[in-house]
């Protein structure tokens, strides 16, 4: 029962075979090898150090440099008779769990996207500086009143000078995305955005050759640099999760064998097979296509299409499908679906279909900039014709107009989500949970049902040897041995528990039943009960959970028993939900047995069995018509379209690659209260978002009634604007504090 | 007043100078890892050993 079991090198060793590395190295000009990889666990300095200079202490490694930031890996080395998994494995074995990536995947628009707002950032930082230098010097020139008219327009034409193409470069994300909205026909925060800034300097250059006195170049910079700060940061924050959390969809075969009527072999493409063509699969490959077994017995691990941990024995005639992975022995199998049309392929359209619902929902600062910027508009519209009836001048009535746009620009607004988003990514991020989608926070918070998954998500989802205090030693050993040749769960889940290599030994592997060898003259056999000869009744009482029995040929039959062990902090994480008022259920694909007795050994009072992917979708959009927000956990290929249907959705790191991209958050590491911690720091940023909307309207409500009445200049702008922005800022801060509070 | 004339411009170009140098350094990459260069500075060039 040691901890040592669940956290084993040797396991993380085996999910990263099972990746099948190989298919993601590439070869550079040169003809050397790379690899990209991410890497966990990893948290300092000292980690850098480890990883780096175990992999280069090997003669063949060329490069080897880490990536702190994004958590990863980039490997290149002379590839003559070396495999990536050799190469690696020292670093998995220090406890480094990797997962090999394709870069090209990662390169995504969002980054090229984030480079841009990183210069255009620059741009307007770099104006805002100098036009503000110059702006103080005006100011000050105002106050003493001693500043000439020359030097006063000569300073203005200099703002003009370096304004008007900083705002013309720097301000293009934001007029880009107002006109998008304005051909839609629609109103967005950029919309008030876009006029205040282009308005502001165009007034200002009126301003400017007229000699006049006020003109507001500073504020139209700053403000760009205010909001460029806060679109940055929003984009990198998602840029940084995104780059983290997606994987490769590996699930689908790449290339199948097909057996050609005259027997030869022929490797092809998976696109190419067609229904009714003979496709050959080895041990350790993954299905294709769907099919019926022509010839041979075998086990698949369908873990992926219906959670269960068992494998299933299949025989001739037997149905198949595509992403399950052929454990035993080699299969021959007739393909009936290809493509799009097997088993998967309606799983992935399962999810695309679900995803489309949940494009509906509405961020919160979108539906603030619903009524916000018509009400900025009307409120300067009014002011300008006011102004124009009681004072006359219509230049005069346009400049006040000006005034109110540039004052009521949502500069605190626009800070005021993403800058909490961040603050609250970087504390989810410190304790290993990836914020995925950039509302995912805000859905986060509005949940009150919670649906898990079982396999992989309340367990580990994968079996371990349990008791292994009973099994003597030397009998664990040739277990051990034996179960090395198999890839079945149960004898992987041995060769695990036991200890270093022994001798070779012949061993044969009958699929269903088990492993037999001919060890010191006496038959060995590790298999199931029948396979053993172990009578029914024997240690029945063992009964629940897969069990193995190695018999050695003199009668005696040794137990071994085996549980997919529960998730470290399962219990006390929805003990916890469940006292702070979240109803909750489970959802599984497995047997109904198993999920009873998980069930009811973790308190959960509501729960499904034997459900099918289409069966999950349905039972969560008849709670989201009860009016339930459901957050949804899971992690199988399973639970993808569910994840996808879901209010909102969270899956660990070692779920499919599917289920990752569909889910809004990622936990890495092992123990389940992320599911908890995520929650709360979801409901304190709500709190803080709402807050920051407050302090952004209280600002209004101050300075509007001042650019309404004719008094703001330039300097009240300027002064109001940066305040209201730093004020924003510093309250968004605070949620790190309440990260710090020990007194949750 | 008319020192102005010239040392703006001088101002200018030195602020320039600065924003070409973050242009280029974002340009060149040195963005792309900012954690790491953080924890870099403490791993030593030449130690033979291990940790």
């Amino acid at each position: 029962m040691a901890l040592g079991d669940i956290i084993s090198p040797a396991a993380d060793y085996d999910n990263f075979v099972s990746a099948d590395p190989t298919a993601f190295v590439e070869t550079d000009q040169d003809g050397n090898a790379m690899v990209h990889l991410l890497v966990e666990n990893m948290h300092c300095a000292n980690c850098i150090k480890t990883i780096e200079q175990t992999l280069r202490s090997n003669p063949a490694v060329m490069d080897a440099r880490v990536n702190f930031s994004t958590r990863r890996l980039f490997l290149r080395w002379h590839p003559e008779g070396i495999d990536v998994t050799d190469l690696v494995k020292p670093v998995i074995d220090l406890g480094y769990p990797l997962t090999p990536y394709n870069p090209a995947m990662m390169k995504s628009a969002s980054s090229e996207e984030n480079a841009r707002l990183l210069r255009a950032l620059a741009v307007a930082g770099f104006a805002a500086a100098n036009v503000m230098l110059l702006s103080v010097s005006v100011w000050a020139g105002l106050f003493s009143e001693d500043m000439g008219p020359a030097t006063r327009d000569f300073l203005h034409w200099v703002s003009a000078m370096i304004a008007l193409p900083a705002v013309a470069y720097a301000g293009q994300p934001f007029f880009n995305s107002a006109a998008a909205a304005l051909r839609g026909g629609r109103l967005n925060m950029d919309v008030p955005i876009s006029l205040a800034v282009i308005l502001a300097a165009g007034m200002s250059l009126a301003e400017t050759v007229q000699s006049g006195e006020h003109v507001y170049f500073d504020a139209s910079v700053t403000l760009l640099f205010f909001l460029l700060i806060g679109r940055y940061l929003d984009s990198a924050a998602r840029n940084k999760a995104r780059s983290a959390a997606e994987r490769l969809l590996l699930l689908k075969a790449v290339a199948a064998t097909v057996v050609l009527p005259d027997g030869s072999c022929k490797t092809v493409p998976v696109e190419a097979v067609t229904p009714g063509s003979c496709v050959r699969i080895m041990v350790g490959d993954r299905l294709p296509v769907d099919g019926v077994v022509a010839t041979g017995q075998s086990e698949l691990d369908v873990s992926l299409i219906t959670g269960e941990s068992l494998p299933t024995a299949v025989r001739p005639g037997d149905n198949v499908f595509a992403g399950t992975l052929n454990l035993s022995a080699p299969l021959e199998i007739g393909a009936t679906k290809t493509g799009d049309n097997t088993l998967l392929g309606d799983i992935v359209r399962l999810m695309e279909a679900a995803e489309q619902g949940r494009a509906k929902y509405v961020r919160l600062a979108d539906r603030i900039a619903g009524f916000y910027a018509p009400a900025v508009h009307l409120l300067a519209a009014a002011t300008f014709i006011g102004w124009w009836i009681f004072a006359g001048s219509w230049q005069n009535a346009l400049m006040q107009a000006v005034a109110v746009l540039i004052i009521t620009c949502p500069c605190a607004l626009g800070l005021a989500v993403p800058v909490v988003q961040v603050v609250a990514s970087g504390r989810l991020l410190t304790k290993g949970i990836l914020v995925k989608a950039a509302d995912g926070l805000e859905r986060l918070a509005e949940i009150d049902t919670i649906v898990f998954d079982k396999t992989g998500t309340l367990t580990e989802g994968r079996l371990d040897l349990i008791n292994r205090e009973e099994i003597a030693p030397g009998d664990l050993d040739l277990a051990t041995r034996l179960s090395r040749h198999s890839r079945h769960p149960l004898a992987r889940a041995v060769a695990r528990a036991g200890s270093g290599p022994g001798p070779h030994l012949d061993v044969e592997e009958i699929p269903g039943e088990g492993l037999k060898t001919i060890f010191k003259g006496r038959e060995i056999r590790l298999g199931n009960r029948a396979f053993c000869g172990v009578a029914e009744t024997a240690a029945s009482e063992f009964a629940p959970g897969p069990e193995l029995w190695l018999s050695k040929g003199d009668g005696d039959a040794i137990l071994f028993r085996f549980r997919d062990r529960l998730r470290s902090g399962a219990k006390e994480t929805i003990e916890k939900l469940k006292a702070r008022g979240f109803a909750v259920e489970l959802l599984s694909g497995d047997r109904p047995a198993v999920v009873e007795e998980l069930a009811q050994a973790l308190g959960i009072d509501t729960w499904r069995a034997q459900k099918t992917p289409g069966e999950k979708v349905a039972r969560l959009k008849a709670l989201s018509e009860e009016g339930c927000k459901v957050l949804m956990v899971g992690d199988g290929l399973n639970d993808a379209p569910a994840l996808a249907a879901a209010h909102v959705s969270l899956s660990p790191a070692t779920a499919a690659d599917i289920s990752q991209t569909a889910a809004d958050f990622v936990f890495q590491g092992r123990d389940l209260s992320a599911v908890g911690e995520v929650i709360q720091v979801a409901r304190a940023s709500k709190r803080l978002i709402l807050q920051n909307f407050a302090l952004a309207f209280l600002y209004n409500l101050i300075a509007v009634p001042l650019a309404v009445g004719g008094i703001v200049t330039p300097l009240v702008a300027a002064v109001a604007m940066s305040s209201s922005s730093l004020v924003v800022c510093l309250n968004s801060l605070r949620l790190r504090m309440d990260g710090k509070n020990p007194t949750r | 007043m008319n020192v102005l004339i010239y040392l703006i411009p001088v101002a200018l170009f030195l602020g320039g100078l600065g924003l070409a140098a973050f242009l280029w350094s974002l340009k060149s990459g040195q963005y792309e890892d900012l954690d790491g260069a953080a924890n870099r500075i403490l791993i030593d060039e030449e130690d033979d050993e291990i940790s």
